[in-house]
């Protein structure tokens, strides 16, 4: 699943310490960039991703050949407009799109399974920053990302806090509450219950633990959506059927839709990194890092902030969203603000959203102007 | 730019750090931003007008000034603004509070009530006062808490409160108010311009 053609890759010489104690060092991140780098380079922007996304952000993604995961959101004369701006994304390690991950192989050339080092938020950023020095570039212009995406944002601008000049977190938190980790650990108990997933030493595509991954999926795929959206896209609408089947069959709409997105999920995505990544987002938490103060965390950037949430979004809900803002203010740092109004859910933030993408271009291409 | 802009505006030095609460799509900052370099933020509760402020490039949060200001550090404005809005709120007392906690200053405009038309109109219309400044019904109405230039000043006097400039409006006419004058101004001006400090 590595290997695939089409996938850049920067060997990072550098040792890099991970949270867990380990360190790795000679591992590839796997990146793709959209638009140019001007001869300033001060028009680079670094988008992370999700939980299941990957560094392919826009067009057609070469391994899956559908559309990349923001292609409502980037490309050329879109809201982050690659006729102007030059992005980067890269598969952060964990994943599987060509990042350093369980599916690499060890020094034995064995399938590192869960032997792969647990690995954080953190760990992820501190990777991602060697993509900087790949392009020279010393300042990036902004920094951005949803979900998981924007937990990488608060932690890189952390970590960074002047290497970019803009901040855009959307639809995130600073600390994953009590109700994420019960639905990521539900995912992970549905991949570890499966048989075929053999303590993470499942090693080809026909043993893989695919039954169990597809119902992490569906799991989560719920939760990125609205109760109001799902009810009026598939309400209690019958499957190609008059009437009920009196079985178990996909009997409604929903039922079949959700195992179809289980399904697709499957073939693109591997089980341990689900494992892995869901884990380093459950770790997160931006203020314990600095003594239960998130102000802390930001004290030394003068990035100016942009935050965006969602009102339909009860994964990571407005108030979660509002605790950076207020964390942000009590510095006094240069920090906006805005709930967009969608029905959704927490996958707004990937779909077409007017007010959202208009938000998101006006604030890039105003603070761009201004440079 | 209304008038009431470029009186608020000939209030605030250059290069200062001003918070504008309700600062509706942005035209007082954009002014202040743009002719005074004014670090400027606003607070906006309508989602409509938060989209035109960031489409001016505008910093703004959104929010609601009674719930959203004790976010904000003591004393980390030079001048915070609240631009006709004050009567709007369920507890104007706090939000005047606030204002005065986050900003070293604070500019506060209000919509006289004491204004003649008004006082005219229900006199003998014998209906709720509708004005330039006061342009809806009484059931559609967000002023909740009308007040006078009179009763504004007094009220702030109080509550120990500086007053270090009070002036009145009266469409392109402003001029100053003092305790001898505040029958007449009270009586003739649609709007009164307070900057005060506690």
């Amino acid at each position: 699943m590595n290997t695939e053609k089409n996938i850049k890759t920067l060997i990072v010489k550098k040792p890099l310490k991970l949270d867990c104690g380990n360190t790795i060092k000679d591992f590839p991140i796997a990146y793709e960039t959209y638009g140019s780098l001007n001869s300033k380079k001060d028009n680079a922007i670094l988008v992370f991703h999700a939980l299941t996304g990957d560094q392919f952000v826009t067009g057609i993604n070469p391994v899956t050949k559908k559309e990349g995961w923001w292609s409502y959101a980037v490309g050329p004369d879109k809201a982050i407009d690659t006729n102007k701006y030059f992005v980067i994304c890269s598969n952060v390690i964990g994943g599987c799109m060509g990042s350093y991950g369980p599916s690499h192989k060890d020094t034995d050339q064995k399938i590192f399974g869960t032997n792969f080092p647990v690995i954080t938020i953190n760990d992820m950023v501190n990777a991602q920053y060697n993509l900087l020095d790949h392009f020279g570039i010393d300042k990036l212009f902004s920094i951005t990302g949803g979900s998981m995406g924007g937990m990488q944002v608060l932690q890189f601008i952390s970590n960074f806090p002047d290497k970019s000049k803009t901040v855009i977190p959307i639809a995130t938190t600073s600390s994953h509450s009590a109700q994420n980790i019960a639905f990521n650990e539900l995912g992970r108990q549905a991949i570890t219950a499966d048989t075929n997933w053999k303590d993470g030493n499942y090693t080809s595509n026909e043993t893989n633990p695919g039954k169990g991954l597809a119902v992490a999926r569906m799991a989560a795929h719920i939760t990125y959506l609205s109760k109001k959206g799902l009810q009026e896209k598939f309400g209690r609408k019958l499957q190609e059927r008059e009437d009920f089947k009196f079985g178990f069959d996909a009997d409604f709409q929903i039922e079949s839709y959700l195992r179809y997105q289980g399904s697709v999920f499957v073939d693109r995505f591997d089980a341990n990194s689900y494992l892995y990544i869901t884990r380093a987002m459950d770790y997160f938490d931006l203020a314990k890092q600095f003594k239960g103060n998130l102000s802390e965390a930001f004290i030394n950037t003068k990035a100016k902030f942009f935050i965006i949430s969602f009102t339909s979004d009860w994964l990571y809900p407005t108030q979660e969203n509002k605790d950076i803002v207020i964390a942000l203010n009590s510095i006094g740092a240069d920090v906006g603000f805005v709930e967009i109004k969608s029905d959704k859910g927490h996958d707004s933030f990937l779909l077409d959203v007017p007010d959202f993408l208009n938000a998101l271009k006006n604030f890039l291409d105003k603070s761009y102007e201004e440079n | 730019m209304k008038n009431e802009f470029q009186v608020i505006a000939d209030l605030i030095e250059k290069d200062k750090k001003v918070l504008d609460v309700g600062c509706a799509d942005g035209t007082l900052m954009k002014f202040l931003k743009d002719n005074k370099n004014i670090n400027i933020r606003g607070l906006e509760i309508s989602k409509e007008k938060v989209q035109e402020c960031i489409a001016k490039g505008l910093t703004v949060i959104e929010g609601n000034a009674e719930k959203d200001l004790k976010q904000f550090p003591d004393k980390s404005f030079d001048y915070v603004v609240l631009s006709q809005t004050l009567q709007a709120f369920l507890n104007p007392e706090l939000v005047l509070d606030e204002l005065l906690r986050v900003g070293k200053k604070a500019i506060v405009t209000i919509p006289n009530f004491g204004y003649w038309k008004v006082r005219f109109h229900l006199l003998f219309k014998g209906t709720m006062p509708i004005t330039k400044t006061l342009p809806d019904e009484w059931y559609n109405t967000p002023n909740i808490h009308m007040c006078t230039i009179k009763d504004f000043f007094h009220f702030v006097k109080s509550k120990d409160i500086k007053i270090f400039k009070s002036l009145a409006l009266n469409n392109l006419n402003t001029t100053i108010i003092n305790e001898s004058n505040l029958g007449v101004k009270n009586l003739f001006a649609n709007l009164g311009i307070f900057l005060i400090e506690k």
